[in-house]
């Protein structure tokens, strides 16, 4: 595959065409945070908490680097003050979601967000989609989900697939940014799994 | 239900992951609900994962998840339909029928809705009885209009 160049940074990159900024940027040693990004997984732009200011031709537009295509020439800025300020945002948007949520604790401090910003509503789920995505994509067992739409929208396990493939799995479990998966399999077990005495009887 | 009809709609759509918003609105119209099971044949038959049936299916309006009563009542509470007085409306149908919007009565005579606008606002507040609509309507025309359905 043909090799391009491209700036990040003020650094000249070098990229194979087909990538995305994300991964040219890592291959030259330049991180960008992310969220919803899995190496394993097809690429989701969710979070957003990856954007970058790309210029092309003069105009500058605002991307999710994970999900942007490399090309020829691309100027890229992984940390501007619009950057910082779009980043900030989805932070404390997510903090009030799940304020102790382990990864975003060090992106918070770095990024100056306040997790008081907004009132919290605490859901516990950040809706990155990397267990629902996972199970579908690598495991093809499609034993969790999306339900419901907007401010309702929740991971939902089914019962029936996930009382009989996750015991043996949970690849999902430390996957997730914070509590909220391992929760809602506790729940679905107590609730719904079959009783193994009902199973007994058949 | 009818599983006749409903297998005759799955079959028509066979292997076509594609066709399965267009499935679950042709069933959710014979059927006015998505039973489970159903949810479950039409994801093996179209070749879908059950996780996404249930994506879609929870994601849109349209389709119900619990069974619907006979007549389905939608009342227009979008903002021409406010002003000129849904909310009055509103009330006087959950009075009658004893239930709130997305419920459906224990005789499974109505069903009531919400919906936020009809497209239709100069004949408002606007209700639609089983997709017929009221126009213009008072609060004691739609208590004359619901004794015509049992
Ligand atoms: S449960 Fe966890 S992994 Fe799954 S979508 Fe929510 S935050 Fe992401
Ligand atoms: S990592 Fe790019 S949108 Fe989440």
């Amino acid at each position: 595959m043909s090799e391009i160049t491209l700036q990040i940074d003020g650094r000249e990159v070098a990229a194979r065409k087909g990538m995305t900024v994300l991964e040219a940027a890592k291959k030259a040693g330049i991180s960008i945070p992310t969220l919803c990004h899995h190496e394993k997984l097809e690429p989701y732009g969710g979070c957003r908490l990856c954007t970058v200011e790309v210029e092309e031709r003069g105009r500058t537009k605002m991307v999710a680097a994970c999900l942007y295509p490399v090309e020829k020439d691309l100027v890229v800025k992984t940390r501007t003050e619009k950057v910082d300020r779009i980043r900030k945002m989805i932070l404390e948007l997510l903090l009030a979601h799940a304020p102790d949520a382990f990864e975003l604790q060090d992106l918070a401090l770095e990024y100056g967000a306040d997790r008081d910003r907004f009132e919290k509503e605490s859901s516990f789920c950040l809706h990155c989609g990397l267990c629902v995505r996972y199970c579908a994509e690598v495991k093809k067992k499609n034993a969790i989900g999306f339900i419901n739409c907007g401010t309702r929208r929740e991971i939902s396990f089914i019962p029936e697939i996930a009382s009989k493939e996750c015991w043996n799995c949970k690849e999902c479990f430390p996957l997730c940014p914070t509590e909220a998966l391992q929760a809602a399999f506790v729940l679905t077990k107590a609730l719904v799994f079959p009783s193994p005495l009902s199973e007994l009887k058949g | 239900m009818d599983n006749d009809k409903i297998d005759r709609i799955i079959n028509k759509h066979r292997g076509k992951a594609g066709s399965l918003v267009q499935v679950l609105m042709e069933i959710q119209e014979e059927n006015h609900w998505l039973p489970r099971e159903v949810l479950e044949k039409v994801g093996e038959k179209l070749d879908v994962p059950l996780s996404r049936v249930l994506r879609i299916a929870t994601m849109y309006k349209t389709f119900s998840l619990t069974p619907k009563g006979r007549h389905e009542i939608h009342i227009c509470t979008g903002s021409a339909c406010h002003v000129r007085g849904a909310r009055r409306v509103l009330e006087t149908v959950q009075d009658l029928t004893g239930i709130k919007p997305g419920e459906t009565d224990s005789d499974s005579r109505f069903s009531l809705e919400t919906v936020n606008c009809q497209g239709c606002c100069a004949l408002g507040p606007v209700v639609a009885i089983d997709g017929k609509t009221h126009g213009r309507i008072s609060p004691d025309e739609i208590a004359d209009a619901l004794k015509k359905y049992d």
